[in-house]
């Protein structure tokens, strides 16, 4: 378990250290810099820019110099808006974002897993059908697609929701479903799938011949190991949240870390894009590692070390 | 006695079946009958194959090009002339569509042909086991540690300022290509482990075939199954990231369109031309649906197991 525990953080390490590294040397060996594209500026103006920025140092010492900055939670200052250092904007805006994701994964749980286990108890009947029918329209369904068929009718055509902007629990409704869109429709294919499986097993037969109440049977037996699939499915549905933001929070014009990311793009604000990518990555990294140790708290039948992948 | 040489025919012979024998069909044969069953899977085929010829001949017979402009005809709704209407600045909405059916359809087509690649890396990953395989696997999963789409955004960053302006489509094929290989790697590895413990390959070891040999012509010949699922499943995938770069304004530069930039393009002017958004919106919804489903239905029917 110790050991398990170790060699998993050493490669999130390693990870880590691999993607700071890539996304370093994208974001520095782009010709001609980051202030190259503003209007030509007298040589003393851009030394001294560049003074600032320890542009003017060689690649591998502000590679270093990045690094022991990181160690200390420290991302450095923003090109674009000066005076601000991306730990400020992480500070205010990933908070918005984190309530806007939080709603979504709640809407993809509390409809996608519930969908899923009815399907599977009414397998081929009308209700199977339909979640069958409507997964399959939300997986195949962008969530741009989403977001502006909600917009559009339900704020421009019927009234009933604020368009965009942020701060009312109105606002959020919108941007949550659309975000929540496609991993509703995957939770409830997954559930469905696992829920069918379990069904089959002998224990639940066991479980029925011994004379257990229904419910029992149902929930203990049958909900409690068809939800595994799901709880293993929680990494890939946060960056699955996390990328959809970039889209649905410029749709809705939420001020979220998403949006602002989508904006430093634009911007070729280097050193934002390079911060909030870390930050994006430390955060992916250590919720995947504990998706992982929770692991087998649900499902004692695994035992930590036998699986190989580090995803 | 008179014998007549009438008694001493041979009788003719009966040919009497002892068993039944059916036909026998080859893994392929049966697999393509299995997906004529599949009415979900032949209807996207068929969506498929019109959508691809529609790419590729429709803009010839349309009377308008793309990037062509006529401002006495600014935000039609679909009429006659302009089947799916126009845009604001009078172009021909249902000849943008088709263009950008042409742009989705080859990124389609790139991250499939990527897949090939994935393939013989899982291949030779799988096959020569040991530290080679460890090390291998590890990259995999260091690239498998942040979404897909991030390190698409990143190489499209870096290279939208290295590659000149129009050069947004081959961006968008190089970055796609760093990540979409991934998938088919890990499949295949997993496939191939199982693969080489069988007896056809120790078979094929002591008639003296070579470890080349063995690889190409009898270990990944027998994944193909699988290959070819996730070659169609990695279609709509790619397919949708250029949607979500061109909607973030990262794809194809402009006037070119493509389905995810000519939807973000509408979102302007959402409140009075929704129909600037519906076409494209529908066109990339069709799509993925019809990859979708295709992918699913190969999967069963590629699957032996499902053999009745």
């Amino acid at each position: 378990m110790f050991n398990y525990l170790a060699r998993r953080i050493f490669y999130a390490f390693v990870a880590l250290l691999v993607v700071v590294t890539v996304t370093f040397l994208f974001m520095h060996i782009i010709p001609g810099g980051p202030f190259q594209r503003e209007k030509a500026l007298p040589e003393a103006v851009k030394a001294n820019i560049e003074a600032r920025y320890n542009l003017d140092e060689p690649l591998y010492r502000q590679y270093l110099d990045y690094l022991g900055h990181l160690a200390k939670g420290d991302l450095g200052p923003s090109y674009k808006y000066r005076g601000r250092t991306v730990n400020d904007i992480i500070d205010e805006r990933f908070p918005v974002s984190m309530q806007l994701g939080g709603v979504a994964i709640a809407i993809a749980l509390l409809i996608g897993v519930p969908a899923g286990i009815l399907a599977a108890l009414k397998q081929n009947k009308i209700p199977d059908y339909s979640v069958m029918f409507f997964s399959t329209i939300g997986i195949a369904m962008p969530s741009f697609v989403i977001g502006t068929i909600l917009m559009y009718f339900l704020a421009y055509r019927w009234g009933l929701l604020p368009a965009a902007m942020w701060g009312t629990p109105r606002q959020v409704i919108m941007p949550a479903i659309a975000l929540a869109g496609a991993p509703t429709a995957f939770i409830a294919r997954l559930t469905r799938s696992s829920m069918l499986d379990v069904l089959g097993q002998d224990y639940m037969k066991t479980a029925v011949a011994k004379g257990l109440p229904q419910t029992r049977v149902l929930w203990l037996h049958g909900v409690k190991n068809a939800i595994i699939p799901v709880v293993t499915y929680m990494g890939p549905l946060l960056a699955q949240i996390l990328t959809g933001s970039f889209i649905v929070e410029n749709i809705f014009a939420v001020p979220g870390l998403g949006k602002h990311f989508v904006t430093s793009i634009y911007n070729r604000d280097y050193t934002v894009i390079l911060g909030v990518t870390v930050f994006y990555c430390v955060f992916l990294i250590l919720a995947n590692l504990l998706v992982d140790l929770a692991y087998p708290l649900l499902d004692p039948r695994i035992k930590l070390g036998g699986r190989k992948e580090l995803v | 006695m008179q014998l007549s040489t009438e008694l001493f025919k041979p009788l003719e012979q009966k040919v009497v079946q002892t068993e039944l024998v059916r036909p026998s069909t080859t893994y392929w044969q049966d697999a393509w009958r299995r997906l004529k069953q599949n009415p979900a899977a032949m209807v996207s085929l068929a969506v498929i194959i019109l959508i691809v010829l529609l790419a590729i001949f429709g803009p010839m017979f349309s009377p308008y090009t793309y990037s062509e402009q006529d401002f006495s005809r600014r935000n039609q709704g679909p009429s006659a002339e302009h089947w799916f209407g126009t845009d604001g600045l009078g172009r021909d909405l249902f000849t943008r569509v088709l263009y950008g059916a042409r742009i989705s359809l080859s990124i389609g087509f790139v991250a499939s042909l990527v897949t090939i690649f994935g393939m013989l890396y899982g291949g030779i990953s799988g096959f020569a086991g040991g530290w080679l395989d460890n090390a291998m696997m590890r990259f995999v999963d260091i690239m498998y540690s942040i979404p897909f789409l991030l390190w698409v955004i990143l190489m499209m960053v870096y290279l939208k300022e290295i590659l000149p302006q129009n050069a947004g489509l081959i961006s968008m094929y190089l970055a796609l290509g760093l990540v979409y290989w991934l998938p088919m790697a890990r499949i295949v590895r997993g496939q191939i482990l199982s693969l080489k413990e069988q007896e056809f390959v120790l078979a094929a070891y002591t008639i003296g075939a070579s470890k080349k040999r063995i690889l190409m012509r009898h270990l990944i010949p027998n994944c193909m199954g699988p290959v070819i699922v996730t070659a169609t499943l990695t279609i709509p995938q790619a397919i949708f990231t250029e949607a979500f770069l061109s909607f973030i304004g990262l794809g194809v530069s402009a006037p070119r369109a493509s389905w995810g930039m000519l939807a973000s393009d509408a979102l302007v002017s959402l409140k009075s031309f929704p129909h600037l958004l519906f076409f494209p919106s529908a066109a990339i919804c069709i799509t993925l649906l019809a990859f979708n489903f295709l992918g699913d239905g190969l999967r069963d029917a590629l699957d032996p197991k499902m053999r009745k």
